[in-house]
């Protein structure tokens, strides 16, 4: 393989990585059954908290470490509110995306004293992956990436692995699929269910480390810029399988990459700016599509909703 | 505490399960009160009774889901304490719930040994479950592929996953909560053979049902309840049907027969050579023609999905035909949609009354106000009135005896058997010059399904026409005039009620044609 396109998989791959994290945190909520759409403001709070805490300790790691405990501890809204209290968990989250966004704007300005972005002198970013430079094709795609981007893809295949295979994946498949089932036989639903969410805000939490210590070293105000939004997006296109979201977000990764490339070549910024969202619309749009066929040419309820479309309940619901 | 020798059975072992003096309200109501109920190790127990007689009240106390006011619940002669369901799997308990509990995007064997699967570092061992559920099956005589998903299962499938969930949990008493329900008549002999089998291996199985053929078929001793109180206890090779019945409504049962006799006039309902295009899952009609006159039953008798719903929706005017022509006293039909036959004097009784022949969730008044709200004194100049709504909601009530809180709660506060008496007072109050009626007591108590029969005669003896589909044989003996067979959406046999023998109409039903199939005995007869 040549040069230029190894160095296209690493900018996929780099650009897919928080998003990946988000995403595959929104779906372990989907299997755990709590619909996760505060992807966007968790992100930004670990991307927040990273470069908050590394320039003030001047360790990376440190930020990293910070991400993922702040964007946890953000989590309990969701996991209190939308589980323990059953407050309706798009509400929640909605919440969450404003006072994240609201927040660390506010932070900002106020301690760090800084307005629009926060790049001072010194600020550490995570370090390159310069240790496998010299290894053929690896060192290509992965030497000028940090560690969280492989350890986001290797995390996506464990975690597919874990819930398919382990009695606690199990059990959270369950959970998700009929709560009261899953009650009737002694798993502790609303334990399960937390537990889950504030892993889930974990995740995030290293998304938005890498988002603000890895691909770029700064803080922007909003720099999320609907990067939890197109997790979301991958977690329903996926329905919650940890594998699919790896290929949904390596997809936006490319977009996103490929739009890069374009504004090379001149195509105005705005344009190139939107391919990724773009390109998770189209195909969203088909997905939603080609289910609704498959739904009614393999299941004669379906079948039959069809023919009677007032008594249609969302097939896929059912399933 | 325990006195267990006062229990013991005369082979000198405790009962398997036992539950004495339980009591259980909610709120206002007195839902089970001092029932006693007597497992005997290794038998098939029947707890029966009507629809709100607390049978589902009095399992789930036994299975931990409900605490009782007062009582105990004893297994193998030792009193427990359940406070959950999981003190009752640990104390050897197991239901199947009316509503299954699976995890539909789950295998077969995941559902089986979910939270207690055979596992090795934390990891399911896959092979070990699919195993297991083989194992289980086999002893018990089921055929189940422990690696399908279980939402691409049949329902009487997947009600032998809750059968194998609870044998995998050890289960030594077994309670299934009306599980016929859901079930195809084929489907219901293979549960009784499977219950039948586990008897024999040491389970004790309650089953919990308001049908007394199934009391009679497959079960040893029974309990009857009415209105939360125990009224009968019998053993199941020592009664009959009418002992059983009348345990359960209080009362003997008088079947409502049609007493027949010469029908005259000119005929209400004429349909000649209707066609129409198949529904998903049915026949298409094809050259249909029939008659009803004033004062006669005809019944249309046949397999479900065999061109009866299409036939029934050509004559009231949900969909059109595509050939032919209905007449109305005379009067041809064509073009005039629902609301027009209605004035001009057709009623219906659907036979999907949760979805088409109620609003549930309005109340009974309103629910019987449908349909008549154009007409005074409800509807007058596009205004209702809510007074005469409720006046005659009460009259109706009171005149057909349905048992309701008020005319003011919903109609999915009632019973299968009242919403029905609800639709039929909707659908006759007004006298209609013809009555189509589809499954007039499907999921309807004995009690009430005696008393929508002889409504329906009653409507009969008035001079009112009456086309029925039903699947069940005995109710078009026991209704119709004349019973039409439908097969493949073609009428292939007319019979006079007089030869319509169950042998003669289920032969008919299965091969089409009419007295030269006499003899053949098959089980088409209870098919639906
Ligand atoms: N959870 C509940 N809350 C209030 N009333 C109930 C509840 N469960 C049952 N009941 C009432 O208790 C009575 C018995 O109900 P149930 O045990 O379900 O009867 P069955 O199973 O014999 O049809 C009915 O009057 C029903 O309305
Ligand atoms: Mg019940």
């Amino acid at each position: 393989m040549d040069v230029l396109n190894l160095a296209f998989v690493a900018a996929v791959l780099t650009s897919a990585a928080p998003v990946l994290y988000a995403a595959l945190g929104g779906a372990l909520c989907g299997r755990a059954g709590v619909f996760n759409i505060a992807l966007e403001g968790q992100l930004l709070c670990g991307a927040f908290a990273a470069v908050a805490v590394s320039w003030w300790s001047g360790s990376p790691w440190l930020g990293v470490l910070a991400a993922v405990v702040s964007t946890a501890v953000f989590s309990f809204v969701l996991a209190v509110g939308a589980v323990a209290w059953r407050a309706d968990p798009i509400i929640v989250a909605v919440g969450m995306n404003l006072l994240a966004l609201g927040l660390t704007g506010f932070i900002m300005r106020e301690a760090l004293d800084a307005t629009g972005t926060f790049a001072p002198a010194g600020l550490q970013g995570l370090p390159d992956l310069d240790a496998i430079d010299g290894v053929p094709v690896l060192g290509a795609v992965l030497g000028r990436a940090t560690v969280l981007v492989p350890v986001a893809v290797v995390l996506a295949v464990a975690l597919s692995l874990w819930l398919a295979r382990t009695s606690v994946g199990l059990r959270l498949r369950g959970v998700g699929e009929h709560p009261e089932a899953a009650t009737s036989l002694g798993v502790p639903v609303t334990r399960y269910q937390m537990a889950t969410v504030v892993v889930a805000g974990a995740l995030c939490g290293l998304g938005g480390a890498q988002l603000s210590l890895g691909t770029v070293t700064a803080f922007t105000e909003n720099m999320t810029a609907g990067r939890g939004w197109v997790a979301v997006a991958a977690v329903m296109l996926a329905v919650n399988r940890p594998l699919w979201v790896l290929g949904a977000c390596l997809l936006f990764g490319a977009a996103e990459a490929w739009g890069f490339r374009l504004q090379g070549i001149g195509l105005p910024q705005q344009l190139t700016d939107a391919a990724p969202y773009l390109v998770t619309l189209v195909v969203l749009v088909l997905s939603r599509i080609r289910v609704r066929r498959r739904l009614s040419a393999a299941d004669p309820l379906a079948a039959e909703n069809a023919a009677h479309p007032e008594a249609v309940i969302h097939p896929e619901e059912t399933r | 505490m325990t006195d267990g020798t006062a229990a013991r059975s005369a082979a000198g072992a405790p009962p398997a399960a036992e539950l004495r003096g339980i009591t259980k309200r909610f709120g206002p109501v007195l839902a089970v009160d001092g029932v006693d109920l007597v497992l005997e190790r290794g038998t098939v127990h029947a707890v029966v009774g009507e629809n709100g007689a607390g049978k589902s009240t009095l399992m789930s106390v036994l299975y931990g889901l409900h605490r009782p006011d007062a009582g105990q619940v004893l297994r193998d002669g030792r009193e427990v304490r359940l406070s959950s369901p999981l003190d009752a799997i640990a104390a050897g308990l197991g239901m199947v719930h009316q509503n299954f509990r699976l995890f539909g995007s789950l295998t077969v064997a995941e559902n089986v040994v979910y939270r207690a699967e055979p596992a090795r570092f934390g990891l399911v061992d896959r092979s070990a479950a699919e195993r297991r559920v083989e194992e289980l099956s086999a002893r018990i005589g089921l055929d189940v592929d422990p690696t399908a998903r279980v939402d691409t299962l049949p329902l009487g499938v997947r009600q032998r996953v809750e059968i194998l969930k609870a044998l995998h949990r050890q289960a030594e008493v077994l309670i299934l909560d009306e599980p016929t329900a859901v079930l195809t008549p084929g489907e219901v002999d293979s549960l009784f053979v499977v219950v039948r089998r586990m008897a024999e291996q040491g389970t004790t199985v309650a089953l919990v049902t308001h049908k007394v053929r199934e009391v009679l078929e497959a079960t040893d001793r029974v309990t009857v309840l009415r209105d939360g109180v125990v009224t009968a206890r019998l053993t199941t090779a020592q009664t009959t049907a009418g002992e059983v019945v009348e345990a359960m409504i209080g009362r003997g049962l008088v079947p409502a027969v049609n007493p027949r006799g010469a029908v005259s006039g000119e005929p209400v309902l004429e349909v000649s050579g209707v066609r129409m295009p198949a529904a998903p899952g049915a026949s298409r009609v094809q050259d249909v023609s029939l008659r009803v006159s004033p004062g006669e039953v005809v019944g249309i008798a046949g397999v479900s999905g065999n061109g009866q719903r299409e036939l029934v929706e050509a004559v009231v005017g949900l969909r059109t035909a595509q050939a032919g022509t209905v007449r109305l006293r005379g009067r041809d039909l064509a073009g005039l949609g629902v609301r027009e036959r209605r004035g001009l004097g057709i009623a219906y009784v659907p036979e999907d009354r949760p979805g088409v022949g109620t609003a549930a969730a309005l109340s009974v008044a309103d629910n019987l106000a449908l349909g008549h709200h154009r007409t005074p004194p409800i509807g007058r100049r596009g205004r209702l009135s809510p007074r005469a709504v409720r006046a005659q909601a009460a009259d109706l009530v009171r005149r057909l005896g349905v048992k309701t809180a008020g005319v003011a709660v919903p109609l999915s506060s009632l019973s299968g058997g009242n919403a029905q008496k609800v639709v039929l007072a909707r659908e006759l109050h007004h006298e209609a010059a013809l009555l189509v009626v589809e499954q007039p007591t499907q999921g309807v108590d004995v009690g009430a399904g005696e008393e929508i029969h002889r409504l329906l005669l009653d409507y009969r003896a008035r001079g009112g026409a009456v086309l029925l589909v039903s699947y069940e044989i005995s109710e078009l003996r026991a209704l119709a005039d004349r019973v039409l067979v439908m097969l493949d959406g073609a009428v292939t046999a007319e019979l006079d009620a007089a030869d319509a023998t169950e042998e003669v109409l289920g032969a008919a039903m299965v091969h089409g044609g009419g007295a030269h199939a006499a003899g053949t005995t098959t089980g088409g007869g209870a098919a639906r």
